[in-house]
């Protein structure tokens, strides 16, 4: 589903933030990006988003060469894709209904396909009741399940999460963790990149630790 | 505030058209041609005037002579001229008769002109001869320049909307920027984000173009009775026109697409700019 080979990044203020990474993520997999922040992790998942460009080397999603990939089509290219984010990343202004639907609604949806979708993302992570809510007045916990509700809600292949249980404490961290693991488990092939090893070792998924800008392991 | 800075944008060149165009109604039988007026000796007999006139119709440049006698002059004199209450202390009809000559078209070159005016200047009887076209010409000559500065001020103010509408547009893109981040993010294209942004300019100018045509009936609302009494000082029964429905219309486009341009400039060129970090 990924596969890195000897990539590169320098960003414009000269840091190097990926020296030379190779590695693959295979369809269905689930896998932890680890290591202190700086090391790369970030780096490889706006790499996998299209957000930024490999100074060297390439990218492959899904099989296809992201180098191939014209602005133009970065749009759709992310709508095959779930990102959360640790910041949540959610319109303050709009309620979470709108939130979570706002994907396929972009994806130019029917209303009626967008309702029965946005029930069942919401249903899949206790969000009903709140659907009138504005994101500001849920607890972080709750945000972070509606900014995964929207990463998940156009039912993409391919789940990239950064830091998503940063800001949480760890029994809300580990709710988060097995939500992640139950679309895992339907065949969602899932990255989150993560500094917290107690988690990892909980979940006993695949491991990429960086340092330095290198896989390590 | 936006708004009131399109409307009065508009207001200022749609003024000046509803001015110029009360003026073109106001002096649009003022006749344009090239007629030649023949003022006759006031001792010349009925018989007389009617023979000149004979003899000028058989002419091959001329196309028509018309006979205005004294009498007629003088009625006519009184409706159109609003002085009519002067020429009542007059004793008698200080008018002469007179022929009005419309050249053939063949004799229309300047040049042609002037030959016939000569000879009938030299004609027995005929005292005055006159070539209306002249001011006439010229009063149409300053009319086409201000049309020529309306539609200049238009421009440029029209110019000048599209700036005003597209810097409000992109205050506001800057204002969103999370926001346009986050769309992009999960996924939506330029034109998808740009879309709301131009409905906002469209509403902008449109807004503007209804508070212009408000602007523009109050204006004319406050001219319409001093005008009136003033054409009603000279004997006339001249009204002041508004903008009328059609041309109404036609701002409230014009404006509405200037909106569309502007928003549409500043959206394109900002929301490509804000890429996710």
């Amino acid at each position: 589903m990924i596969r890195f080979d000897q990539v590169y990044k320098r960003y414009a203020n000269g840091r190097e933030a990926l020296a030379g990474v190779s590695f693959a993520i295979a369809d269905g997999e689930m896998a932890f990006l680890t290591g202190h922040s700086g090391a790369g992790k970030s780096s490889i998942l706006k790499l996998i988003a299209l957000i930024e460009r490999p100074t060297r080397g390439q990218v492959f999603i899904a099989d296809q060469n992201t180098a191939a990939i014209r602005p133009r089509a970065i749009p759709h290219f992310r709508r095959q894709l779930g990102v959360v984010f640790q910041d949540h990343k959610l319109l303050v202004d709009r309620s979470v209904g709108e939130n979570v639907a706002l994907p396929l609604i972009i994806a130019g949806m029917p209303r009626r396909d967008i309702d029965k979708r946005l029930r069942a993302a919401l249903d899949q992570l206790g969000l009903l009741t709140k659907e009138k809510c504005l994101p500001l007045e849920l607890s972080t916990g709750e945000q972070q399940r509606v900014g995964i509700a929207r990463a998940v809600v156009g039912r993409p292949r391919l789940l990239i999460a950064d830091e998503p249980t940063g800001n949480l404490d760890p029994e809300l961290a580990q709710d988060i963790m097995r939500l992640f693991k139950r679309f895992n488990d339907v065949g969602v092939t899932v990255v989150v990149a993560t500094h917290d090893h107690h988690l990892i070792e909980r979940f006993g998924a695949r491991r990429i630790s960086f340092r330095d800008g290198q896989v390590t392991t | 505030m936006t708004m009131a800075v399109i409307a009065i944008a508009i207001v200022l060149p749609v003024l000046l058209n509803v001015f110029l165009v009360n003026v073109r109604g106001a002096t649009a039988d003022w006749n344009p041609g090239t007629d030649i007026s023949v003022y006759l000796d006031k001792r010349a007999t009925a018989a007389r005037v009617q023979a000149i006139a004979r003899e000028l119709r058989t002419r091959s440049d001329v196309a028509a002579v018309k006979v205005i006698t004294a009498a007629e002059a003088l009625v006519q004199f009184r409706q159109q001229s609003g002085f009519g209450n002067a020429l009542d202390a007059l004793n008698d009809n200080p008018l002469p008769d007179t022929l009005v000559v419309t050249p053939a078209l063949s004799a229309g070159t300047p040049h042609d002109l002037a030959a016939l005016t000569t000879l009938i200047g030299a004609m027995a009887d005929v005292q005055t001869v006159q070539v209306d076209t002249q001011w006439v010409a010229r009063f149409q000559g300053i009319m086409d320049i201000a049309r020529r500065v309306v539609w200049l001020t238009g421009g440029l103010l029209g110019i000048a909307i599209v700036l005003v509408i597209g810097n409000t547009i992109r205050l506001d893109i800057v204002n969103r920027r999370g926001e346009i981040e986050v769309m992009k993010l999960v996924g939506a294209t330029d034109g998808f984000t740009r879309r709301p942004f131009l409905y906002s300019g469209l509403w902008f100018g449109l807004g503007g173009g209804l508070l212009a045509l408000a602007l523009c009936a109050v204006a004319v609302g406050s001219l319409t009775g001093p005008v009136e009494r003033l054409a009603g000082l000279y004997g006339s029964r001249f009204h002041l026109q508004g903008l009328g429905p059609a041309r109404g219309l036609m701002v409230l486009g014009a404006s509405a697409l200037l909106g569309w341009i502007g928003s549409w400039l500043a959206a394109t060129r900002h929301i490509r700019g804000i890429a996710p970090t």
